[in-house]
């Protein structure tokens, strides 16, 4: 058997596992640890932490023995146009206002499809921005500004 | 008698006019996302969760919310008949034999037969629910924090056991639930702890982000994968009304399916999933035509359908009583009471009956609502179907990020959404289940409050969790749900039918 053939998605899991567990031990370590009578806050995520670890390591063994199915396709478009989206809308709506902001958001995320054109994906946009700004801002009240400090030159 | 004293109590609450539009809205709105190809009951509650929150009153927002979850679960269902794509696993058996029917022109009689049977079986479990909750209430009453230590190991060691795929994967991403669960302030001394000097974090992780962003987020990706022409072979659904003959070859299953669907639904971890396969083997099993399944056989909608809707409302008990999710749906609504200042468990009963007897009684109107709606509408919702979904996701990334930000107006809830939408995609590449994640993310505080105390009560005696005989039984009984999945024989069992699952 060739000993470094290594299933690379269950690999990849354990291995995941392994240091997210490193991380959280780590950090537990720089807090009161107790004994087992008086917990201390770092406590139980310690306990945890080695759990993790141990799962991880079992998890990277099962990997060198069976091998999985591949990965398959990564939607790497859709990463790139749909993970930014919410992340612009925090950015921007306390600075550009509610409506700007949001009308971004979604032309950002349109574009996760290889299908959108952009003339959809400004229709979808707009369309989404004014049927929101009616329901969330005027029907259900939400206390955002419509139109933030960014952009002064629009009536607020 | 009290029973009835406590339901009227309950149909007063849950009937006035704005309960009813609150249970309306939240039934037509779970619907409404619900019937969108490859979007499942608890991404669609995950997204309009934000929703509800803008109703002040925690009562008319928890009916809504439990609206929306019986409107996710119908949707399902009718995707799963008109064109084989359930939005969730529990509507996976329905495709089989729902959209052969379809395909032989018998879609109406099979959307009907899936809304009857449902009723019937939500209307059973319902009573059932009233039942039995309160007496295992005053039981719950007794607990002490070992018993409910014991009662979470039971809870997530069962949602293991029904996850996809490896149990080690699905342990440890209960692992890290937990851990994710404990980022904030330390409970008993305040100290932050993972906030990584994130001041907004101090209070944890955003538990709507969180579900959003591994739910909703990581399920847009995964559609995004492969984009591909859906077929919607059915433009228009006539003939609704299923025939005499159809009637008559739909009673049993649909009866045996309620008990199954009222049993297996009280099991922490998934039983939807678990009785709608259990009801579609039965009915198999007992059919004189059991050639005809998977070919179009009403019996394999009528059965699978109402247990699964029985088995949603059974989960309530445990949620309801204990304040232990059942499964994912039921996470989400505990954390919807934990953010109206609600905290679930057996108080909630004696605290506020208005709330406890209204939710039930809304169930009963949320499932009659289903069936008087949703038969009339259902040439809206085909063509809904036909929306491309390029179209959509756009849409429910921006009421996403509206709905999270509503929440507390933070906009690093909003970066977690981002984030854990991509651990949540990340995750689902490597085969590993978002629902044990999600559920030691909720318990993972009541957990560690639990467990500490109980140690505290045992001056540091962990003999504590097996001298009292009630934790000593759910222990033993957590302990026997893991030696079972790890049996070789029923290891491979359970791959057979995740197998058949997934196909």
């Amino acid at each position: 058997m060739n000993k470094l053939s290594i299933d690379p998605t269950n690999g990849a899991c354990g291995a995941i596992f392994i240091a997210v567990g490193l991380f959280f031990g780590y950090q537990s370590l720089g807090q009161e640890i107790g004994n087992a009578f008086r917990m201390g806050p770092g406590y139980f995520p310690l306990v945890l932490s080695g759990i993790l670890i141990l799962l991880g390591a079992i998890i990277v063994v099962q990997a060198t023995r069976v091998t999985g199915e591949p990965i398959g396709q990564i939607a790497w478009r859709g990463m790139i146009f749909i993970l930014p989206a919410p992340i612009f809308f925090g950015l921007t709506v306390r600075g550009l206002g509610f409506v700007p902001a949001l009308f971004v958001t979604a032309l950002i995320a349109a574009f996760a499809s290889q299908r959108m054109r952009p003339g959809t994906a400004l229709i979808v946009a707009l369309a989404l921005t004014i049927f929101s700004t009616i329901v969330f801002s005027y029907a259900l009240g939400l206390p955002f500004q419509r139109f933030g400090p960014w952009i002064p030159w629009v009536g607020a | 008698m009290d029973l009835f004293d406590n339901l009227a109590l309950g149909f007063i609450t849950a009937s006035t006019l704005w309960n009813l539009l609150f249970c309306l809205t939240g039934v037509l709105l779970g619907t409404l996302i619900g019937v969108l190809p490859g979007i499942g009951a608890t991404a669609t509650i995950a997204m309009l969760l934000p929703v509800t929150f803008q109703i002040g009153d925690p009562v008319s927002s928890l009916i809504m919310l439990a609206g929306i979850y019986y409107g996710a679960q119908y949707g399902g269902s009718t995707t799963a008949i008109l064109i084989n794509m359930p939005g969730e696993s529990s509507s996976a058996v329905t495709a089989i034999d729902g959209y052969q029917m379809a395909r032989n022109g018998r879609a109406g009689a099979a959307l009907a037969t899936a809304a009857l049977g449902s009723f019937f079986a939500g209307t059973v479990a319902t009573f059932l629910v009233a039942l039995f909750a309160p007496p295992l209430t005053k039981i719950a009453l007794q607990f002490g924090s070992a018993e409910y230590f014991s009662l979470m190991v039971v809870g997530l060691v069962s949602s293991i056991a029904l996850a996809h795929g490896s149990v080690i994967k699905a342990l440890a991403m209960v692992v890290l639930g937990l851990l994710l669960g404990l980022v904030g302030s330390d409970i008993f001394e305040g100290t932050p702890r993972f906030t990584l000097g994130i001041r907004e974090f101090a209070d944890g992780l955003n538990f709507v982000a969180v579900a959003v962003g591994v739910f909703g987020v990581a399920e847009i990706l995964r559609n995004l994968e492969n984009e591909h022409d859906r077929s919607v072979m059915i433009r228009k659904v006539t003939g609704l009304m299923p025939t005499r003959e159809d009637f008559r070859r739909m009673t049993a299953p649909v009866l045996r399916g309620t008990g199954l669907g009222s049993v297996l639904g009280i099991l922490p971890g998934g039983g939807a999933i678990l009785a709608s396969f259990a009801s579609y083997t039965l009915e198999k099993r007992v059919a004189k035509n059991p050639e005809e399944f998977g070919k179009g056989a009403i019996e394999g909608v009528a059965g699978p359908e109402s247990a699964n809707n029985a088995a949603a409302q059974t989960s309530f008990i445990p949620m309801l009583t204990l304040g232990i999710p059942a499964n994912p749906v039921m996470a989400l609504m505990i954390g919807a009471m934990i953010i109206q200042g609600i905290v679930p468990g057996p108080d909630v009963a004696a605290e506020r009956p208005a709330l406890f007897w209204g939710l039930i009684a809304s169930m009963w109107i949320g499932n009659l609502m289903l069936i008087v709606l949703n038969l009339p509408l259902i040439g809206l919702w085909v063509r809904l179907l036909t929306v491309p979904y390029q179209v959509l996701f756009p849409a429910i990334m921006a009421f996403s990020a509206i709905g999270v930000y509503s929440v507390k107006s933070s906009a690093w809830d909003l970066y977690s959404v981002a984030f854990f939408g991509f651990v949540g995609y990340l995750l689902a590449k490597l085969r590993c289940e978002p629902a044990p994640l999600l559920l030691g993310f909720v318990l993972g505080p009541l957990f560690e409050e639990n467990l500490r105390r109980a140690m505290i009560l045992s001056r540091g005696d962990p003999t504590i969790f097996v001298t009292r005989p009630i934790s000593a039984i759910l222990l033993l009984a957590a302990a026997l749900v893991l030696i079972v999945v790890l049996l070789p024989s029923v290891r491979k069992k359970r791959e057979e039918v995740f197998v058949e699952e997934d196909a």
